[in-house]
């Protein structure tokens, strides 16, 4: 911040002694447009948190440590504003209000101590620079909104398929973790069952990474499934994966694994019988 | 505020969640070493290993992972993970491959040793773990 303290002791006094007035204020003014995503009383203590913070590190013998907490209470704030749904311009702007209001409390104090314009000035800036802080955090948090919301789509759009009479696959695409490998699992298992299938491909080309967890559940999976009488393949096993389910020591015994779903699918095909044939064209 | 330039995250390690979170740091700081793909998913997968061992024998904890550069120029990831859990009474054992003192297949930490470059893990009975691991960009 390019304010030192000590510059803004009028306002600083200011602030201190009209501190209940100046928040009401602020309340006021940054929560014109709350529409129910956060509750007066909320913003109100929030706002009572900034300030303090701003005050300490505008004046007080631990500025700069205030001024970090700062920064990161306002980044917090963003970041949760963004999650409540509010734009980047209404936090931003919640922020700036407090220029508002400390011009208020100077007009009203009809005070005109020479270096107030300074004063002034330097505060605004200050202020600018942390409702600036606002957007850049704001920005931040929608991309990893964007981007869980990304993934919990893919979490929650696991179906098992019907590739043949007697055949199901499950692609599995994005992170695995345990509670997503065991929920597909078991919707796999009840398929099975289900359509009274013999047959199924768990097709991992869209996984990230198998580590040890996942690939316990995966084979914990073909073996109650084996139990069911049904024969599990796995396929799409990408290089990378290969080379590190190696690295880590996994092995998946005798069961059965293809390059791609359409060489499980042939496999399967052949296993249970069909015979595909390319009839000759004319 | 982080600055976009030093990547470093701190991460801490209590649910499934963080686990995917930590994933994603992860492969990020790894993307910006410059890292294959196949070292990358080698990373995200001791990571999660060792992930999972803090929340399931260390009560829970915290990871550190920052991209580092040696003073020769090689760009590399480092991650700290750190726990004060009961701590590992014998580290010969807990690296022995299949040896699980839970349900699992007892091939996590033995395997993300093999997965990266330089693996120290220094534990306390009774007082907590610290793995830190580190793998260069080749
Ligand atoms: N952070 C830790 N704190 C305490 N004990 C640990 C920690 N990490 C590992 N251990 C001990 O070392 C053993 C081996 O760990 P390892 O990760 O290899 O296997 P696992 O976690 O039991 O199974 P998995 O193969 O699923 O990872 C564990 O069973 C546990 O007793
Ligand atoms: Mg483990």
């Amino acid at each position: 911040m390019t304010t030192q303290p000590g510059e803004q002791t009028h306002i600083v006094e200011l602030l201190r002694s009209r501190r209940e007035t100046a928040l009401d204020r602020w309340t006021e003014l940054a929560g014109a447009e709350l529409r129910g995503r956060l509750s007066r009383g909320e913003l109100r203590g929030e706002l009572d948190d900034l300030l303090s913070l701003m005050l300490r590190a505008l004046d007080g013998p631990d500025a700069e440590a205030a001024h970090d907490e700062l920064t990161a209470a306002l980044s917090e704030m963003s970041r949760r504003r963004a999650r409540q749904a509010f734009t980047p311009t209404e936090t931003a702007f919640g922020v700036f209000a407090l220029k508002q209001v400390v011009y208020e409390l100077v007009t009203e104090s009809g005070s005109n101590r020479p270096r107030l314009t300074e004063e002034l000035m330097a505060f605004s800036h200050t202020v600018d620079e942390l409702g600036l802080l606002t957007f850049e955090t704001y920005a931040a948090t929608r991309e990893q909104v964007i981007s869980d919301q990304a993934e919990q789509l893919l979490e929650l759009s696991t179906p098992v398929v019907k590739l043949w009479e007697g055949i199901v696959a499950v692609p599995l695409v994005g992170t695995l973790d345990s509670a997503r490998t065991q929920v597909v699992m078991e919707t796999l298992l009840q398929t099975l069952v289900d359509t009274g299938s013999l047959y199924a491909v768990i097709d991992i080309t869209g996984v990230a990474a198998v580590d040890t967890e996942v690939a316990q559940h995966l084979m914990k999976t073909i073996k109650a499934a084996r139990l069911m009488g049904a024969e599990c393949v796995i396929s799409g096993i990408r290089p990378q994966i290969a080379q590190t389910m190696v690295a880590l020591g996994i092995e998946f015994g005798d069961i059965v694994s293809k390059a791609s779903l359409a060489d499980a699918l042939e496999y399967l095909l052949a296993r249970s019988g069909v015979r595909i044939v390319r009839e000759e064209a004319g | 505020m982080t600055d976009a330039h030093e990547i470093r995250h701190e991460i801490r390690i209590a649910t499934g969640d963080d686990i995917v979170r930590i994933r994603r740091a992860v492969r990020t700081v790894a993307c910006a070493a410059r890292m294959s793909l196949v070292d990358r998913t080698k990373l995200v997968t001791a990571a999660s290993e060792l992930a999972r061992n803090v929340i399931g024998h260390g009560g829970g904890g915290t990871v550190r992972i920052e991209r580092l550069i040696s003073p020769s120029g090689v760009s590399g990831v480092r991650m700290v993970f750190e726990d004060a859990g009961p701590g590992i009474p014998d580290v010969r054992l807990a690296l022995t491959d299949g040896w699980s003192t839970g349900q699992g297949l007892g091939l996590g930490l033995p395997g993300a040793r093999r997965l990266v470059d330089e693996f120290d893990l220094q534990t306390v009975v009774g007082e907590g773990t610290r793995v830190t691991v580190t793998k260069w960009t080749r």
